[in-house]
């Protein structure tokens, strides 16, 4: 396939910043690194990292950034047009603030395809819901009536449902619970398996990184400060003190105190 | 007796239907979203009294012909200023003998006229400018707010006044301009719900499947914000009924000898001190509605605030 | 050593269009000078069950239990008055946001000493030095400057650092933290849970620690009790959760992705109706009575 040399994203000395002047705070300082067709790839940091204004730089949420960002190969401007849409979609962190309370789960789903202009709406939802794992009596529901799992995996829907070849994940489970966290990373994975999708996840969770990403980098305070695999990362190989610091709060948290 | 339990059945079926978890079309989930709706309205007494009077109001200016014991334009002045019980005329009869019951009855009808026109237009043109200034920002957000302003800078009455005396008195200019005196709160309203759900996750994600801003604004904004302006609106409808007779009162607004209730009291005015229900009997039905309107919008809050049900 | 809180039987429930809704069953559970987790899903009544205690269950929410025994005396036979005077003084609870906890136009300095003077009789001048040095016991390196800001001058662990020395401040007998950390990092989360027990240890505190994570909870309890559907399923010794036999705790712990460990799929969680009808496990420990 043609694709497989082509790269997913690619950031280059990225740098975001809010407000002007003596106001101005830099979010995301320099950032590079690459993620191929059909990767992985985890963006670990605590919150203020800037982690999540990466993915808010790439989908055009964050209008003030330097550098150069592109996409499946073409280079970004300041506008996103819809064929941007089309290619990468985003699955947000709170699943109860990312579903329009007054719409029914048909409603955001066929306002996505309408506006892509897809063909049969119908066979297509009944379909997206097959796939992420919702029964069909869901499909009228209203968001007050699904548990956080169910938001989610609508919002999972709503992201695939005009087919995208990437997904751009905010701490995709980091509100629900552990036993939802799994049927929710099982889902992730197989759907990228199935669809040969490329993930930028971004995370708190070494854990929930490493079980998802092949290659992460993690961020301190807007700056990248080491890029790993997963294999340094389970080996405990970290070189950067905050990436030790990180990896021991994780680890000994499970194993209880020293 | 076997068709009565059949049919308690076939209601309580009904009743299923529209509360079922597991709705199986669009309509059947609107219809159920809204029969859980009426319900919590329902369990409010006084909303529901509220609205029984509205609906008694609608049902008396529809059926206004039966219902007047006499025309309400034929003078008597045989008759005139007939207290309340007397020659027939239960509350009475004004200056020119006119039944003062009757008037009412049609006057309903004016004051549905002018409050409808009114909850209609002033929320809209409040709903647009205020969704267009607070979802798009920067200069669009600073000239509709400032033209807001302005208008919100004068008072009420006296800006209606003015529009009227421009426009030429009369019913229709009275709608009018109470129209532009009442939106720019709506606007105010509108703008700053739009504020706070336009950095919502839903809307950064529907922006992230591409929809514009016109869509964005009219189907996902407006959904949102519809339940606050309507909360506002029944909340104003006294105030707007009030102007509306003021405008009356002061000979702007509907034009004698139509019975529109503001006039009404401005014609008692001369009597107030010998015939006191002549103003008295129009006075007591402005404040009945304007109650009315009240109760039910502190209903209507109970039911569609979202913060509150949260 | 005596219990300090003996629960029995605790049952809330509110009323809902289909019936009654049970979120706390009928659980009972004693507390000494120790520290117990109380772990769950969300909805699984675990918060319920710390607000239950302080009798905090707002209308139309019904609260039932045989007792709830405070160092023998019975909080439901108190008035509202009294049971004023217990919480904050007797049993002090620490909410997982310090953002709604405080008030966001006081001075933080204020809103301890306050605190502090709503239970003790201080003069200002005492109240200030016993905040400041409760300020300082929470690790707050600059206690004066921390004293005069505004809440929201404050990171999320410095919040809840202050939420603690405001809440210990009176010197309760009970600390109740529900998800005390969950809204921080972890490189902080450690930070304010060391804090937090070492404080409760020297003090002699029980401590009623609510919690979703298994691990936190493990780590820094003594004892948990696993809430599923508003009942207690198992109870563990802390350090033997890893042994734990109820099927719904082996699946909460199996379905946590583990650093060390890479596996193909997670585990998922089956759940079993029988889980939510089986009866409570009785959490109460007697003590000698000691005197």
């Amino acid at each position: 396939m043609s694709r497989d040399n082509k790269t997913g994203i690619e950031l280059a000395q990225v740098n975001v910043w809010f407000g002007e002047g003596e106001e101005r705070v830099d979010a995301v300082i320099d950032a590079t690194f690459s993620v191929p067709h059909g990767g992985s790839f985890g963006l670990v940091g605590e919150s203020g990292s800037g982690k999540s204004t990466i993915l808010r730089a790439i989908t055009g949420l964050a209008p003030t950034w330097s550098g150069n960002i592109s996409v499946l190969g073409s280079m970004l401007g300041k506008e996103r047009d819809k064929g941007f849409y089309h290619d990468v979609q985003m699955v947000f962190q709170d699943p109860y603030a990312s579903l329009h309370p007054r719409q029914t789960v048909d409603h955001v789903l066929s306002e996505a395809l309408y506006l892509h202009g897809f063909k049969n709406p119908d066979k297509r939802i009944v379909q997206i819901l097959d796939d992420v794992g919702l029964e069909q009596s869901f499909r009228f529901r209203w968001p007050h009536q699904l548990s956080g799992g169910q938001r989610q995996r609508v919002a999972i829907a709503r992201a695939l449902i005009i087919e995208p070849s990437i997904l751009l994940l905010d701490e995709p489970t980091s509100a629900l619970d552990v036993s939802v966290q799994a049927e929710i990373l099982n889902l992730l994975t197989r759907l990228r398996k199935e669809r040969g999708l490329t993930y930028l996840m971004v995370s708190h969770d070494l854990a929930v990184v490493s079980h998802m990403c092949s290659e992460m980098a993690v961020m301190n305070q807007g700056e990248i400060v080491e890029m790993l695999d997963v294999e340094q990362l389970r080996g405990l190989k970290a070189k950067h003190p905050y990436t030790k610091e990180l990896l021991d709060a994780s680890v000994q948290k499970r194993r209880g105190k020293p | 007796m076997n068709s009565s339990s059949e049919l308690s059945q076939k209601g309580s079926g009904w009743r299923e239907w529209l509360l079922t978890d597991a709705p199986a079309s669009r309509r059947q989930a609107r219809l159920s979203s809204w029969y859980r709706s009426w319900l919590a309205f329902r369990s409010n007494p006084m909303a529901m009294f509220g609205l029984s009077i509205l609906f008694a109001l609608l049902l008396i200016a529809m059926f206004a012909p039966y219902l007047a014991p006499y025309d309400p334009f034929i003078q008597d002045l045989a008759a005139r200023l007939s207290a309340p019980g007397t020659g027939g005329y239960i509350l009475g009869s004004d200056s020119l003998g006119r039944d003062i019951l009757s008037r009412l009855i049609y006057g309903s009808r004016i004051t549905l006229y002018i409050v409808s026109l009114v909850a209609l237009m002033a929320p809209i043109a409040g709903l647009f400018v205020g969704t267009a200034a607070g979802y798009l920002g920067g200069w669009v957000d600073v000239v509709l707010m400032r033209i807001t302003d302005i208008f919100l800078a004068f008072p009420k009455l006296i800006l209606a006044l003015a529009f009227v005396s421009a426009l030429g008195a009369g019913i229709e200019n009275a709608v009018l301009a109470i129209v532009l005196t009442a939106w720019p709160p709506y606007a105010r309203i509108a703008r700053a719900e739009t504020l706070t759900i336009r950095n919502a996750d839903y809307i950064h994600a529907i922006k992230l499947q591409g929809a514009g801003a016109l869509r964005i604004i009219t189907r996902h904004i407006w959904p949102l914000c519809i339940s606050s302006l309507v909360i506002r609106v029944t909340l104003d409808m006294a105030g707007i009924i009030l102007t509306a007779a003021g405008l009356g009162f002061l000979g702007l607004g509907a034009q004698p000898p139509s019975p529109e209730w503001g006039a009404m009291i401005s014609a008692g005015r001369k009597f107030i001190l010998d015939h006191w229900w002549v103003a008295t009997m129009p006075g007591l039905a402005i404040f009945i509605v304007s109650l009315a309107f009240n109760l039910l919008g502190d209903g209507l809050r109970d039911v569609l605030d979202p913060k509150k049900s949260k | 050593m005596n219990n300090l809180l003996e629960v029995q039987n605790l049952t809330v429930k509110f009323p809902t269009r289909n019936g009654m809704f049970e979120a706390v069953r009928k659980i009972s559970f004693s507390l000494g000078r120790e520290r117990l987790g109380i772990v769950g899903e969300s909805g699984s009544g675990k918060s319920m069950t710390g607000r239950a205690i302080l009798r905090l269950i707002r209308r139309p929410g019904i609260l039932e239990a045989d007792h709830i025994k405070l160092e023998g005396e019975d909080l439901l036979q108190f008035s509202e008055k009294a049971m004023r005077q217990v919480r904050g003084h007797k049993i002090s609870m620490i909410m997982q946001d310090p953002k709604f906890s405080l008030n966001p136009v006081m001075r933080i300095g204020e809103q301890i000493c306050e605190a502090y003077r709503l239970h003790a009789k201080a003069s200002k001048k005492e109240a200030k030095k016993k905040t400041l040095d409760m300020l300082e016991k929470v690790l707050i390196r600059d206690p004066e400057r921390v004293y005069r800001a505004y809440p929201h001058e404050m990171s999320g662990g410095m919040g809840q650092r202050i939420m603690i020395a405001m809440m210990l401040i009176p010197d309760p007998k009970i600390l109740i933290a529900d998800e005390p950390t969950s809204a921080l990092d972890v490189t902080v989360q450690k930070e304010v849970l060391e804090i937090m027990d070492d404080l409760v240890r020297e003090r002699g505190m029980g401590l009623i620690f609510i919690s979703h994570d298994l691990n936190v909870v493990s780590a820094f309890c003594d004892r948990v009790l696993i809430m599923y559907a508003g009942r207690v399923v198992e109870i563990c010794q802390a350090d033997r959760l890893h042994e734990a036999k109820h099927p719904y705790t082996i699946g909460l712990l199996n379905s946590i992705p583990q650093l060390e460990h890479p596996v193909e799929h997670l585990q998922v969680l089956q759940r079993d109706d029988a889980w939510s009808r089986e009866p409570s496990v009785n959490g109460v420990v007697k003590r000698e009575q000691a005197s």
